[in-house]
């Protein structure tokens, strides 16, 4: 710090006084509801989804095949062509065991997750999803993997309708 | 034409995981420590900007405006600007704008944050940067994207959780020497690589804490700079781009958008090899493999390579590069935007000579702040010279 200043303002909460609750604080809680529209091209790729495939949209231009789809070429800036279906198998782009939940508490069961390049689209078009079916030691950057999907009665046009990938 | 932007002024509060002060408080005692230290008073500060991540954290929408009379930006012309965890460098680069434009001849920089009112973890906000359709349903959360990240950025060039453990080893231990610090400590790789695995390869203290703080600095144009310091810190490169929200789509082992913005900065200020210009460096460190990340696309280390420049002690207090001198995110705490607007002052007190005990060892004249954040999206850059 500059050696001129000799004082430095703020006044922490110890941990002792949140738990004796030794603080002035005023609670409440947020509950909202949102209702989002899935959009033109993932509302596609949700219908699909639930056919048990998976689709991506072409650009002709960079000839990229783009997973999640998008209506437009974000590199070219134009249009997207056409619908593609491309395969649900894929390849562990990396991985990861997470021992926390979505607000930071810890997991009884860790949730193996992956980013999943998707055969069929361009290299590097990875999904985010989950892993099941293996053994944690032997996952690897690398490994092959394919789609585990609900059964048709229960898929609903959700990323959900994949259960998880599992290696092949 | 632009015009020469100088930082005459620094301040920063305590970092701790809950404080008593409300933002508006914090950012008060932030900015009146900046003001007092380059001589000033309100009434000579012509435009604030301000800088806060997620309005999330605090359950207050319309924050910019909400702690605006902490700010000293009543009556101003005062802009808040968000580029999630890059804010806190984006925010002198917003003043930047208003003084290198010729608008303003003053301008005062605070970057606030407290993260602790979200309940039961600040974590918890991370969920919603999220895509809500094909993300979310998954049970995401932030760390995901950093796990995710380091195991392919050690994936691709072979690179041992031990390496990157240096990093948390030497951040904390610099922060020891801070007087803001919420998490200075000696620690040993051993530490590190026993410490609970949270989100694997992701261990508890390759991790930043969770963090309340503010920092302020304050720009003066060449002409007022002059008049107020013989020692002003000039502003002379800043860089700043992002890249698309689809993540997985990305190379994950290289941080291209910092590569840009570091270039930007770079051609601005004049320099033409950052490795042997640039003396001292405050890159963006929530995890201690993002401060190698971050080297790497900031060209001070090649591909894969700041993981050995990190063993061999280069990045030390004393070596030929010495890397987060004040301890960084992961010793200093991360209050997000708080902490990278951390990093500018403490580039600035380096290259006066002022950083007392932190003081780096070699002469140092040009040194450079970044952050990062978003969706690993964004790269913000400063480069400054004594
Ligand atoms: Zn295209």
């Amino acid at each position: 710090m500059s050696q001129k200043i000799t004082s430095y303002q703020g006044r922490e909460i110890t941990p002792d006084e949140v738990k004796e609750g030794k603080y002035l604080d005023i609670v409440y809680k947020f509950e909202p509801k949102y209702s989002w529209a899935a959009g033109v091209a993932i509302s596609r790729f949700l219908t699909e989804l639930k056919d048990g495939k998976i689709v991506a949209r072409k650009c002709y231009k960079c000839e990229r095949i783009l997973v999640p789809p998008r209506m437009y070429c974000e590199q070219c800036y134009r249009p997207t062509d056409e619908w593609v279906q491309v395969k649900d198998t894929g390849t562990v782009n990396t991985f990861s065991i997470s021992h926390v939940g979505t607000d930071a508490r810890r997991l009884k069961t860790p949730i193996l997750v992956a980013v999943v390049d998707i055969d069929g689209a361009s290299p590097g078009m990875g999904i985010l999803h989950n892993l099941g079916e293996v053994e944690r030691s032997k996952i690897s950057v690398g490994m092959k993997v394919q789609a585990v999907w609900k059964g048709s009665e229960e898929r609903q046009g959700a990323i959900t309708d994949i259960r998880y990938f599992k290696p092949i | 034409m632009k015009r020469r932007v100088a930082i005459v002024g620094a301040g920063i509060t305590l970092f701790r995981r809950r404080m008593l002060e409300t933002p508006k408080e914090l950012s008060f005692e932030a900015s009146k420590m900046a003001l007092d230290s380059a001589g000033l008073t309100l009434k000579d500060i012509q435009s604030v900007v301000s800088g806060s991540a997620p309005d999330a954290f605090d359950g207050v929408h319309m924050k910019g405006e909400y702690y605006l009379d902490g700010m000293g930006a009543i009556g101003k012309p005062h802009e808040r600007v968000y580029v999630g965890g890059g804010t806190g460098v984006f925010t002198p680069i917003g003043g930047w704008w208003n003084v290198a434009s010729g608008l303003y001849d003053t301008c005062l920089c605070v970057a606030e944050e407290k993260m602790s009112p979200l309940h039961p973890h600040p974590q918890y906000a991370f969920w919603s940067i999220f895509d809500q359709i094909l993300e979310r349903p998954l049970g995401t959360t932030l760390l995901w994207i950093f796990s995710l990240e380091m195991r392919r950025y050690m994936h691709k060039y072979g690179i041992k959780e031990e390496e990157i453990a240096e990093v948390a080893v030497k951040n904390k231990g610099n922060a020891v020497d801070h007087p803001s610090a919420q998490l200075g400590a000696k620690i040993t790789v051993d530490d590190v690589m026993r410490s609970e695995p949270i989100c694997e390869p992701v261990k508890r203290l390759d991790v930043s804490p969770p963090s309340d703080g503010a920092a302020a600095v304050i720009l003066a144009s060449e002409k007022v700079a002059k008049k107020l310091t013989d020692q002003p810190v000039w502003l002379d490169g800043v860089g700043w781009t992002l890249d698309s929200t689809h993540w997985t789509n990305r190379d994950l082992a290289y941080p291209e958008y910092v590569e840009k913005a570091a270039k930007m900065a770079y051609k601005m200020a004049g320099i033409k090899n950052p490795r042997k210009e640039i003396d001292v460096a405050e890159p963006y460190d929530p995890f201690d493999y993002k401060e190698l990340h971050h080297l790497e696309g900031l060209q001070l280390a090649g591909k894969g390579e700041a993981p050995k420049m990190t063993v061999d002690g280069v990045t030390q207090r004393d070596g030929d590069l010495p890397v987060c001198p004040s301890g960084g995110l992961l010793g200093v705490g991360n209050p997000i935007a708080a902490a990278g607007m951390m990093k500018i002052c403490e580039i600035f007190w380096q290259l006066r000579g002022e950083a007392g005990k932190r003081q780096v060892k070699k002469d140092a004249r040009t040194g450079l702040a970044q952050a990062w954040g978003d969706l690993m999206q964004v790269g913000t850059v400063a480069v400054m010279r004594s």
